[in-house]
């Protein structure tokens, strides 16, 4: 992919790579040309590869030890903590890596959203990361269920449960799903074999979604097109490489002190009760990380159309390529987009907020205005925005002074704020 | 701008409204402070001690403890009882084992490596032996509930007259802390009701948070080891970052652009 041809030095090195060009993939992946203007938000592709490392060995060893059975499930993550060696560690790092990677790619979807990294030529890129992030969401699911505790049961009661929403088939699908009539062991048997299974297709899909973003190279905080490589680029290895390794530390210290020093504060006390299914928890909620989704399933009177809801809730996303036409890309040149982007943070953060509280009430109302909103931006404003905002002038390259001789974007964008305002 | 006026107000109101659904909870939970909460953190070893005298003498006949060993009451970072306490203490109990040669299952002393033996055969016969509540298992009690040691020490103390007005049944608790304050667990700690070998005075406030900080022992029997291994682990990954830091600083000096 990269202009000029490689040659391998070594005599083996060439024979092996005629072959299978893997020092070619090397040497691309080390020499590819990236905008050297990218900011810490460009970090979090790296720092979301750690994570699902991170979540697949400690996953590996945890599944040497746990029993995916109704009856001893709950006893094996005991086990865990108790006597195996550094169990206690392996099974925090796991549970917490969950939220962090949930964390990150938040910030992730935000960043492409802000910069517009999801518009032509990415929409592939982004397509293949709202499956990643699907994915995610089933896999983390899958895994909140095998401790079998009682939200473990519970959440897996609720969430089964929807697909009974299907109308005539509904039923038998959720019965399929169960393996029986309620949620009980052969649940459990095959959510644990499917939690093992996921990551790796997540990991394949992360593959796909790094080819993909090497055939365009990635958007940058300015949202032009560069050439490549030129004075707008550098190359991957040092410079992005050792940046991305800073903020990953950075990052680690966050994830270190959950680990560490509040390793329980983001899971739900219900979950180290063993699962009954007699005895109902007075409110069922899932993750953090799945609480705005679930406000909007709520927020809907029906149970069809809630579940509509909720799954529409990603496919706009996954449309949003063609939903926002703007030519601009970076929000820094779409004066009332970037209102309406931080708008939308504050919507998501909301809806979260109010998958946590009981479905009643204020909450409930506004938790309909909120999931009304959500659907407004993406399927009016945006298409709306992207015809009448005047956007303001793009530089031409992030280098060459342009605009009134400013090379440096951060003070080219201070000066378009005042052309703009002033 | 009007826009930003507008969902500032917004945003004003949903605080507001959120603050007063707030109310009308369960009262403060009392915070006697706890040894083993700081990012040092350790628990107190005496206190550890006398809280497993209070279990066993007055928990222990209802509540079970089934996640723990004997052997975890001399391991570091626990009550560290010297091995023979433990061997003594395990030595009290009674467990079924076998089948032997003959096929008889036969009772003998428990060792180390038994764990803890339950006070009912099953949760029927807990059931019934306590007005058909249920005595919760208290391996993972302080994890299991929100509010952790606080709640516990709250409930375990929280014991009122109910409001006037308010009928409770036979075997039903007035307790002000417990969620929708009816508890079947009678009222337990009242002074003198251990003697304590260390000579500390056993108040029920004293007993209570020797009890929880057991209990949070048995929740947590790592915790000391996480502390320790956290404060080296944040160390070395913060001189980690500062070197990287730096690093990061001299490679990109070769391009014009900041970072």
């Amino acid at each position: 992919m990269s202009s000029h041809e490689y040659t391998p030095s070594s005599k083996f090195g060439k024979w092996f790579n005629d072959r299978l060009p893997l020092l070619t993939l090397a040497n691309h992946l080390t020499d590819y040309p990236t905008p050297k203007n990218l900011n810490y938000w460009w970090t979090f592709g790296g720092i979301l590869t750690f994570c699902l490392i991170t979540q697949i060995v400690t996953g590996l060893v945890l599944a040497m030890h746990y029993v995916a059975h109704a009856d001893l499930a709950f006893e094996s993550v005991e086990h865990i903590m108790r006597d195996v060696n550094y169990g206690w560690l392996i099974r925090y790092v796991h549970a917490n890596g969950a939220s962090m990677f949930f964390l990150a790619v938040y910030i992730h979807i935000f960043r492409a959203l802000y910069y517009g990294s999801y518009k032509s030529p990415r929409e592939v890129i982004w397509i293949i990361g709202m499956l990643i992030y699907f994915l995610m969401m089933a896999t983390a699911f899958l895994g909140y269920v095998l401790p079998w505790g009682q939200m473990s049961f519970w959440g897996a009661t609720v969430i089964t449960n929807l697909f009974s929403a299907i109308p005539l088939i509904g039923e038998s699908v959720t019965h399929w799903l169960w393996g029986g009539y309620s949620v009980d062991n052969p649940t459990l048997t095959r959510f644990f074999s499917l939690h093992y299974l996921f990551p790796f297709l997540i990991l394949g899909l992360v593959i796909l979604h790094i080819w993909a973003l090497h055939v365009p190279g990635n958007n940058n905080p300015i949202g032009i097109d560069i050439k490549k490589p030129s004075n707008d680029t550098v190359p991957f290895h040092p410079y992005i490489v050792i940046k991305d390794l800073f903020a990953l530390l950075i990052f680690l210290i966050i994830f270190a002190f959950f680990v560490f020093f509040s390793p329980n504060i983001l899971g739900h006390s219900d979950n180290y009760i063993e699962a009954n299914p007699l005895v109902t928890p007075a409110h069922i909620v899932p993750e953090w990380y799945l609480l705005p989704f679930y406000a909007i399933l709520r927020s809907v009177p029906d149970k069809l159309l809630g579940v509509i809801a909720m799954f529409a809730s990603i496919f706009v996303l996954v449309i949003l390529p063609w939903l926002d036409t703007s030519k601009v890309r970076s929000a820094l040149f779409r004066p009332i987009y970037k209102q309406f982007y931080w708008f939308l943070v504050a919507d998501v953060l909301i809806l979260g907020y109010m998958g946590a509280m009981p479905a009643e009430g204020n909450y409930l109302l506004i938790a309909r205005i909120a999931t009304a909103y959500y659907f407004i931006h993406f399927l009016i404003i945006l298409p709306l925005l992207s015809k009448k905002e005047k956007t303001l002038d793009i530089p031409l390259s992030i280098t060459e002074p342009v605009l009134g001789g400013m090379p440096n974007p951060a003070i080219a964008k201070e000066d378009f704020k005042l052309k703009s305002l002033g | 701008m009007k826009i930003v006026k507008l969902f500032t107000l917004f945003l004003t109101i949903l605080t507001h409204t959120s603050l007063s659904f707030a109310a009308g909870e369960n009262p403060t939970l009392m915070k006697p402070g706890w040894s083993f909460q700081s990012f040092f953190g350790k628990f107190d070893r005496a206190s550890l001690q006398r809280g497993y005298q209070v279990y066993t003498e007055v928990c222990a006949s209802c509540h079970s403890m089934k996640y723990l060993s004997y052997r975890n009451l001399a391991e570091e970072g626990g009550p560290e009882f010297s091995l023979e306490q433990a061997k003594a203490i395990a030595g009290n109990f009674e467990v079924v084992d076998g089948p032997n040669s003959d096929g008889e299952m036969f009772t003998r002393p428990a060792k180390l490596s038994d764990k803890f033996v339950m006070p009912y055969a099953n949760e029927q016969e807990a059931k019934v032996s306590n007005g058909g509540a249920y005595p919760p298992d208290m391996s993972v009690l302080v994890k299991a509930r929100a509010g952790g040691a606080d709640y516990i020490y709250s409930v375990i103390l929280g014991y009122e007259d109910p409001p006037v007005g308010m009928k409770l049944d036979d075997g039903v608790y007035y307790n002000k802390y417990m969620y929708g304050n009816k508890i079947k667990m009678p009222p337990q700690l009242y002074d003198d009701l251990v003697t304590y070998a260390d000579g500390t005075t056993a108040t029920p406030e004293q007993m209570a948070k020797d009890v929880t900080t057991f209990l949070a022992w048995t929740a947590e029997p790592k915790l000391e080891e996480r502390h320790k291994f956290g404060f080296r682990a944040i160390l070395y990954l913060i001189i980690l970052t500062i070197l990287v830091y730096f690093s990061m600083k001299k490679i990109w000096s070769r391009i014009e652009t900041k970072i």
